[in-house]
């Protein structure tokens, strides 16, 4: 199958006060049709700017894309002009923040919300817009729909609201659909109700997602293909089962081992394991990196790590993994 | 009682009265919490879970005597602390400190490191000048922190240090409890893992009592001894963690545990039990079982009575009508709450 969207070598900086920021520096993926693609990392690792990238979304007065392609359907979209990426975006490719509250526009009832889109994209008149609002709040599980379309965002629940996202992300049928911390604000009872309705509605229409996300158990539980970033960069790329049978890069490793794990609450003496932890901290992104940039917290690391950065490698079946070590990092592991 | 208690809560109730109107009449109560009671015994962590409005932080606050409960009673270390006018609270309030879950905003951004975890010694008047400077550096080395770093500001520091300097203000005073609401839910997994593991060696060194609210299933389980989960104002179970992960009896925490992600794509999608609706308002709770709105196994019964929290075995506590299915059920007596059993 050939790739829906193709990122290669993806660059985009920002320009601040204390220097250049390479928030994302060199990254590569494709997604293909109908996939769940999942992007995984702590927070400043680039994921999100990769998301934004990919929709244009970059303010230019701060930062921009400095290198890279990223194919969309046959579409180079870092030449698109604005109102070509305007046409597209909401349209052919969807996305939905973290935080449901900001994102909805709280002057507007849900009705209108939705069939916005849908009138400009799909040119719909407004009543057929309307309608199609309320189908769409019916596909996405929401009680009485009817009355919500007149309600207003303050009105409704944390869960509800990202549900309303949900509908106006998905109300033109989007090939891509982005979704960045999708959970991340809401109760577990409610993000286990909010995944289960997103995977529901992909295998229902279609739609190609990237789950971006710092909570490696959702990545687990609803991601086919995983990729790990770290400082701009990407170091691992997997399916998801076996990136967390076999994680390969130390960084990786590192996080799955700093995870509590069930059987600490089995320990028959009650006593509390200490976690695996990570040394040190994340590196500032406002200096060149030569090398890996995991070097000062890996327990691997070379000269050669120190000296030049490494290269993505296959070194499984669709496993790809950028370190220099990971000879000696399997043998550590076996 | 061999242990000695640090903290015992016996039906703490805050209602919170919610006004509107023009004249601002008061046109109901938030239940924020409706009748809770536990203990906490030294060197234990009770972990303290629920989704957002089951009044866990309220709970905490009122833990902490930033606000007074409704009613109900607390005592610190054996001594009634209810009713205290703030002065005769003051000699009381070193004994419980807590740790914010936001190091970025809990830190004076003008005062250095050294001034801000050597602040409470100068409150309490445990020492000044240089003693109080050799005992902020002794703070710094006891979380981790380079004692030079304590002409530092906060800025200066990142998010897990800053952690680490809320931890060692949190020590200053040497309290018997601390209460840590969401201490690690601001930071990232690499660095997670060394703040719990801090604290747990702290608490094994200093015999410290925690309660560790969190909303995250994991974490909770990793760092307590004992569970308490909430559910709009009540605690609905409260267990020995052992006994909470591997037989959950409140379907609440069954629902709870079954929406946690697990990081183990081989055990994807297994058992999971997704909870219809949200939370109900807690100014409106529902009548009988608060959970019976969202309750997969709810009878009729449950609509209309309200289900206490009952021992169905050794330090296992549940509320809730339908399990355990027979007899055997004997109510807890109030009065002496679950102190027998830690350890």
């Amino acid at each position: 199958m050939s790739p829906l969207l193709e990122v290669r070598d993806l660059q985009t900086h920002f320009f601040t006060r204390d220097g250049v920021v390479r928030a994302v520096d060199g990254v590569s993926f494709h997604l293909s049709p109908g996939e769940t693609l999942g992007i995984v990392g702590e927070s400043g690792c680039g994921k999100s700017v990769t998301a934004l990238s990919i929709l244009r979304l970059i303010a230019p007065e701060t930062g921009r894309i400095v290198g890279g392609s990223i194919r969309f359907g046959g579409r180079e979209l870092t030449t698109l002009s604005n109102e070509e990426m305007r046409e597209l975006r909401g349209h052919k490719i969807a996305m939905i923040f973290q935080e449901p509250m900001t994102s909805l526009n709280p002057v507007l009832n849900i009705g209108t919300q939705i069939a916005e889109s849908v009138v400009r994209h799909l040119r719909l008149p407004w009543r057929a817009a309307r309608d199609r609002a309320r189908e769409m709040l019916e596909l996405v599980r929401i009680a009485d729909p009817k009355q919500r379309l007149a309600e207003y965002p303050h009105q409704l629940s944390g869960g509800m609201r990202q549900r309303v996202m949900i509908a106006i992300a998905l109300c033109c049928n989007p090939q891509v659909l982005i979704a960045d911390e999708p959970t991340t604000a809401l109760d577990v009872t409610i993000q286990a109700q909010i995944l289960d309705l997103m995977l529901d509605l992909k295998e229902k229409l279609g739609t190609a997602i990237i789950l971006i996300t710092h909570d490696l158990g959702i990545v687990a539980e609803t991601c086919e293909r995983v990729f790990v970033m770290y400082a701009g960069r990407m170091v691992e790329e997997a399916p998801a089962a076996s990136l967390f049978a076999q994680p390969r890069h130390p960084y990786t490793r590192g996080l799955l081992r700093a995870l509590p794990r069930d059987e600490a609450g089995s320990d028959p003496t009650g006593a509390r394991p200490r976690l695996t932890e990570i040394p040190g901290i994340v590196p500032a992104l406002t200096q060149p990196i030569p090398g890996c940039a995991f070097v000062p917290r890996c327990a691997f690391a070379v000269e050669r790590c120190r000296a030049s950065p490494p290269v993505l490698t296959e070194t499984a079946p669709a496993h790809l993994v950028s370190c220099w070590e990971t000879a000696r990092v399997a043998e550590a592991v076996a | 009682m061999s242990v000695p208690l640090s903290l015992e809560v016996e039906d703490l109730v805050k209602h919170f009265p919610v006004r509107g109107g023009l004249l601002q009449r008061r046109r109901g109560v938030v239940r924020a919490v409706d009748g809770v009671s536990f203990s906490i015994a030294r060197g234990e962590t009770l972990g303290l879970v629920g989704e957002s409005g089951c009044g866990k932080t309220t709970l905490s606050r009122m833990v902490l005597k930033l606000i007074e409960p409704t009613s109900g009673r607390i005592r610190l270390g054996g001594i009634d602390v209810t009713g205290l006018s703030p002065r005769a609270m003051w000699e009381h309030r070193r004994r419980v400190q807590i740790v914010f879950q936001d190091p970025y905003s809990s830190l004076n951004p003008r005062l250095s490191a050294g001034t801000i975890v050597g602040e409470p010694l100068e409150n309490f008047r445990l020492a000044t000048g240089r003693e109080k400077d050799r005992r902020v550096a002794d703070l710094f080395i006891r979380v981790g922190l380079r004692p030079e770093s304590m002409q530092r500001y906060a800025h200066e520091f990142s998010g897990g240090q800053r952690q680490r300097l809320g931890i060692a203000k949190a020590l200053s005073v040497n309290p018997d409890l601390i209460v840590a609401d969401e201490p690690v839910s601001a930071l990232d997994v690499s660095v997670r893992a060394q703040v719990l593991n801090l604290m747990i060696t702290l608490q094994e060194e200093l015999k410290l009592a925690y309660l560790f609210v969190s909303h995250d299933l994991a974490i909770v389980r990793h760092v307590s001894h004992r569970i308490a989960v909430m559910y709009l104002g009540r605690i609905v179970e409260l267990a020995d963690k052992r006994a909470l992960f591997a037989n959950p009896l409140h379907p609440y925490t069954e629902a709870l545990l079954a929406a946690a992600p697990v990081p183990d794509p081989a055990r994807r999608r297994a058992k999971r039990i997704i909870l219809a609706g949200d939370v109900p308002s807690p100014m409106r709770p529902p009548s009988g079982c608060r959970f019976h709105t969202r309750c997969p196994y709810a009878e009729p019964a449950c609509r209309v009575t309200d289900p206490p929290l009952l021992d169905v075995a050794p330090g296992h506590q549940v509320a809730c009508l339908m399990r355990p299915a027979g007899g055997g059920v004997r109510p807890v007596a109030r009065s002496n709450g679950s102190r027998d059993r830690f350890l």
